[in-house]
């Protein structure tokens, strides 16, 4: 962990307010030039892990360390980190160039480097000639990018960026991804990002810091972060889970849903009883007689690339997603092939998520033709 | 036309409105301008010629308005500014307690400095109970401190509250931006704060100067009507409180003033870049 090329260290980080605990003992190391996201719920502590980096809010316990000096008490003007804010916070007296060039003009910056560098962010962030527009006659994709140029413009090593992008609409959303990710790597700071869109955090991020109740769940690659989740609230958030209980058998050998599976985990305890995830997209369906499990098709849904396809398997109901359309009513037999299953330690959140046969709320939502929009709006809250 | 009263027609819907501009704004306004532009024989631009005798009261009226503005502005800033970073109900609380005094008569309120400044009021009293019968009396009374004190004490809300209303619209996250690109506290007042309240001041400067340059009743109570006010002459050439009723030159000193506020106020405007978007500015 204590290796050079580590820029912050946060360590044991606790904050609350009004008695109600924020964060819970953090502890995360951040390499220099890395791209980490810090993803989940609103609520779960990202921003609040992201002001305390950014040195808004001092921790209740526990120490912020850059480059091992220890940070606490300084204020955000004296760290090299810098913050794009929610809503940009732009300043609507200045112009785009002078929202720029604020940071050097408070630092005494020598008017000819202030203006070489104005001129360089706004090619940095392809906003050439926009110098002399007012902020509010800019766009929200604009105003984001003079956001960026802002905050670049000194030079920070860290760049904290707080849901950036959870004012544009979805395809400017996915341009932006890839801009934000190509000024990273041309420029080698560090990004740390906060959001709570998944899929967000998957397409930009080196590292994920998954985060649920002021406490991280699990650190990882993207890959890693949804091919092996720790737990099922893990596998639940990112990306679309069927999480059932199931016995292993022995190594490589999983029982679950009645049926005995091959799989590929091992070094758990004779019968002990796991959390299996199976993605959506990783089940084959085949006609009845040939599945591994059978069941009623109860609800279908159609989302462009596949449709999303309900499966009553013993009063369980899985998520399938397919490319071709199965019917209401149809019996269909399913086949999951080793590498489809994923085994997972028991945690606190066993049994709270992707556990269809209680009938939970998300499975109401599933199995609605609306539910898409309805989480969508949950999201932006 | 049945249908006058939809969306449709624009001239219909202003009704309301352009009725009440002509009968109260433009009718009073034409008639200034008439009975200041004309005498018994006709039109005439002699009576504006009363400006340059009366310029020494109109430029003690400007002085004294100029400097009780000057007074609210820097007593409005810092409790506006304290105002609009405090809790929602310190806010509300605060508010309410800037606009109490506005509940009273603004006559009643005059009055009662006066019997807290006189010879024998309350604050020499006070001073003649700890220091003996003997002691002097301090002079607070008919002079131009008394009538700037009447002016700030009466105008102040008017500055505090637009100011007040302009902070609260700069967010706490500008403010936590400027100081994340390095601005230490008083950078941020300088180049952020103050700027963004520049419409909030522009409001509160025309609100108090305006009633302050023109007013007679202050300058009557408190200035014991030794010092005239452009106010009190336009006041005594319509009522002949000194023997004259002119209504002519009367009019014609209102208007020479409206003008000047006029051309004040677009100049001050001026300084208000977005004064046309965000509406901050009085006119």
């Amino acid at each position: 962990m204590e290796n050079k090329s580590c820029l912050i260290d946060l360590r044991n980080i606790s904050v609350s307010f009004d008695g109600v605990q924020i964060l819970e003992n953090l502890n995360l190391s951040i390499k220099d030039g890395e791209f980490i996201t810090f993803l989940g719920p609103s609520g779960c502590g990202k921003t609040t892990t992201l002001r305390v980096i950014a040195g808004f809010l001092q921790p209740d316990g526990g120490e912020v360390l850059f480059e091992n000096k220890n940070m606490n008490g300084v204020p955000p003007h004296k760290r090299q980190v810098n913050t794009i804010f929610q809503r940009y916070a732009l300043f609507p007296h200045l112009t785009v160039a002078e929202n720029i060039a604020f940071g050097l003009k408070v630092k005494k910056t020598p008017k000819a480097e202030i203006a070489r560098k104005v001129q360089e962010m706004l090619s940095l962030v392809n906003l050439k000639g926009f110098d002399h527009r007012m902020i509010d006659s800019l766009s929200g994709g604009q105003q984001q990018r003079v956001a960026i140029a802002r905050a670049l413009a000194v030079d920070p090593k860290v760049l904290l960026l707080d849901e950036p992008l959870g004012a544009l609409d979805l395809k400017l959303r996915k341009d932006m991804q890839v801009e934000l990710k190509k000024i990273q790597q041309s420029l080698g700071i560090t990004f740390i990002y906060v959001t709570h869109d998944q899929e967000e955090a998957l397409s930009m991020s080196d590292t994920i810091v998954v985060m649920d109740g002021g406490k991280i769940q699990q650190i990882g690659s993207p890959t890693d972060i949804y091919n092996e989740p720790v737990n099922a609230f893990v596998a639940d958030f990112i990306g679309e889970s069927n999480i059932v209980d199931g016995v292993m058998k022995a190594d490589n050998v999983v029982e679950f849903s009645g049926h005995v599976f091959d799989c590929l985990d091992k070094g758990f305890g004779r019968d002990e009883a796991v959390d299996v995830v199976v993605r959506p997209e990783d089940v084959d369906v085949v006609p009845a007689a040939r599945g591994m499990l059978t069941g009623v098709v109860t609800g279908v849904t159609f989302k462009g690339v596949h449709y999303e396809i309900i499966v009553d398997i013993g009063g369980f109901l899985w998520m399938i997603q397919s490319t071709e359309i199965e019917h209401v009513g149809d019996r269909i037999g399913l086949v999951i092939e080793p590498d489809a299953i994923h085994i997972m330690k028991k945690s606190e959140y066993s049994g709270t998520f992707g556990d269809f046969s209680s009938f939970s709320e998300e499975f109401d939502e599933l199995s609605d033709v609306n539910a898409g929009l309805d989480r969508e709006d949950h999201d932006d809250e | 036309m049945s249908k006058g009263i939809a969306v449709g027609n624009k001239k219909a819907n202003l009704f309301p409105f352009s009725s009440w501009m002509v009968v109260f704004v433009l009718v009073p306004i034409a008639l200034v301008v008439y009975y200041a532009l004309t005498d018994v024989d006709g039109f005439t631009l002699s009576n504006l010629r009363w400006i340059v005798t009366y310029g020494g009261t109109l430029w003690l009226s400007v002085k004294l308005a100029f400097i009780a503005t000057v007074i609210c502005l820097l007593l409005a800033y810092p409790i506006a500014y304290s105002m609009s970073r405090a809790g929602a109900r310190v806010q509300r609380n605060a508010t309410l307690f800037i606009m109490l005094p506005m509940w009273m008569n603004f006559l009643v309120r005059t009055y009662a400095w006066m019997t807290l400044l006189e010879d024998n009021g309350l604050i020499n009293s006070a001073l003649r109970a700890v220091f003996g019968m003997e002691f002097p009396g301090l002079h607070l009374i008919n002079n131009h401190g008394a009538i700037v004190l009447g002016m700030v004490y009466n105008y102040l809300p008017y500055m505090i509250l637009p100011i007040y209303t302009s902070l609260t619209k700069i967010g706490g996250s500008l403010i936590e931006a400027a100081r994340d690109l390095g601005a230490n506290g008083g950078q941020v007042l300088g180049r952020v704060i103050l700027p963004m309240s520049v419409p909030g001041i522009i409001s509160g400067i025309t609100m108090v100067f305006i009633p302050s340059i023109s007013t007679f009743i202050i300058s009557k109570i408190l200035g014991g009507g030794k010092d005239f006010l452009i106010g009190d002459l336009i006041e005594d050439y319509f009522l002949g409180n000194s023997g004259v009723v002119n209504y002519n030159i009367g009019a014609a000193l209102s208007l020479v003033i409206m003008v000047m506020i006029l051309a004040a106020t677009f100049i001050m405007n001026h300084f208000d870049k977005d004064a046309q978007t965000s509406g901050g500015g009085v006119i």
